[in-house]
């Protein structure tokens, strides 16, 4: 019934949620209304600012026929006035059918799924994990490669606060990829993490992007430097010199936003599939809302 | 002086009612009392022996405490800090009730989550389920995050 980390959840779910996207690509594409979820309302609550997410969460909902209502800051929100998560869960809980959750702290989403007897859907919880990027993320790879089985993919930027990672690393390991992490020495993957894949699929670090079948760049933040000439030396670039470094069949990821990591003239670079990505996250989404709100388990 | 207040001095008071916690690690008695709380404002009697020589252990901490019965909480914690600890219940000058403490497979609400941005250090009761025993290693239920020993002492403490 509930969505909330990559961590528990099975590779027989993950699949069947690929297969449901699949189904509603074309929808998504030509922008169609279903009638699936006609008489439900999603209730979507972003204790952290976000755009992106939000907007494909409601894309999602409208194409499946439900309606969304809901907040997109903490600021806005019963929760500025000290009101606990708990209670703000409680009280939307009599409004909608199901919750999405984004909250800067950890283990939100764990706690809401506790309080509530309708499926939670944790859409980022702090530094821990964002699942439905984590699905689309992988929706995108079998698209544009194919398959999803043996591929070597590179994790690059900062895998240490950066939620996406940890939930992709999770969901990689159950297809037997090889995964390379590629970040500075201050920002990287926490070692419960590797050690944990590690017992499913090989893990290695490395220093370029060469072997990558997929690589998947995010933002190195400036607020997780204390100094700013080490939040300098951190800062990696793909650029055309390196571009020209990848495999002539890799692709290359983002989940957005970019900041410095990738330079504009790398867009059109047929092996850039960022924009695809986003795209994608509609389908996927259709897919984990009609899956969970029709009640299957994960 | 005479003879008997003497003898109050040397010998360390038996308790009534209340616990004797035997066996703690060597220089891991004041830690224990830290963990349940007790200072100069505790009603009872407290008597703490230090580097008492032992049969197993070479030496030990020994804590006796009047008019106070361990809560299941406090064991669990006690067993982060001492893990040979024996905990003996008395009534009445007898000993009705020994047990060696044990750490529990879920720590639910023993300790905080050492993750300060955990939803539990805002809201709610900590969950830390121990993985591991050697070397000891517990995950949070709700931010996933994953401590050793050390990590939880330093929360404890
Ligand atoms: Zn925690």
């Amino acid at each position: 019934m509930n969505l909330i980390s990559m961590r528990e959840t099975s590779k027989a779910f993950i699949e069947d949620i690929l297969k449901t996207a699949k189904k509603h690509e074309k929808t998504a594409r030509e922008k169609k209304v279903l009638s699936t979820l006609d008489d439900k309302t999603l209730g979507i609550l972003f204790f952290e600012p976000s755009t992106r997410t939000r907007l494909s969460f409601q894309a999602a909902m409208r194409r499946l026929g439900g309606e969304s209502i809901g907040f997109n800051d903490a600021h806005f929100s019963s929760s500025a006035k000290g009101e606990t998560l708990s209670d703000t869960i409680r009280v939307v809980e009599g409004y909608v059918d199901a919750i999405v959750l984004r909250h800067s702290v950890e283990g939100a989403a764990a706690r809401a799924a506790e309080v509530t007897t309708l499926p939670v859907i944790n859409a980022g919880d702090g530094a821990n994990q964002h699942p439905t990027q984590a699905l689309l993320d992988l929706y995108t790879i079998q698209k544009e490669k194919g398959k999803l089985e043996g591929l070597t993919v590179v994790l690059a930027g900062d895998l240490k606060y950066g939620r996406t990672v940890h939930s992709l690393m999770y969901a990689l390991s159950h297809f037997g990829c090889t995964i390379q992490l590629h970040c500075p020495p201050s920002l990287k993957m926490p070692e419960s993490i590797v050690e944990e894949v590690r017992q499913k699929t090989t893990v290695e670090e490395v220093t370029d992007f060469t072997q990558a079948d997929v690589v998947y760049a995010t933002r190195v933040q400036r607020e997780r430097f204390a100094d700013p000439e080490e939040y300098q030396k951190s800062l990696y670039v793909i650029d055309a010199d390196v571009m020209a470094t990848l495999k002539k069949d890799a692709m290359l990821m983002h989940p957005l936003p970019r900041v410095q990591e990738i330079t504009p003239d790398v867009d059109l670079d047929p092996r850039a599939k960022y924009f695809e990505q986003t795209f994608y996250g509609v389908p996927v989404r259709m897919a984990i809302l009609e899956t969970l709100m029709e009640g299957k388990n994960p | 002086m005479t003879a008997n207040k003497e003898n109050e001095f040397l010998k360390a008071k038996k308790i009534e009612n209340g616990t004797v916690i035997d066996h703690i690690p060597k220089g891991s008695a004041l830690k224990v009392l830290s963990i349940l709380k007790i200072g100069d404002d505790f009603p009872g009697t407290v008597t703490v022996l230090m580097n008492v020589p032992s049969s197993h252990y070479g030496e030990k901490d020994i804590i006796k405490i009047e008019g106070k019965k361990l809560a299941k909480k406090e064991v669990a914690q006690i067993a982060l800090i001492a893990p040979t600890a024996s905990v003996n219940t008395i009534q009445h000058f007898s000993v009705v009730d020994k047990y060696v403490v044990q750490t529990p497979k879920k720590l639910e609400g023993v300790m905080p989550c050492p993750n300060p941005n955990c939803i539990t250090r805002r809201e709610g009761e900590s969950h830390l389920d121990v993985e591991q025993t050697n070397p000891f290693r517990v995950r949070c239920a709700y931010c996933e995050k994953v401590y050793g020993e050390d990590d939880l002492k330093a929360a404890l403490e």
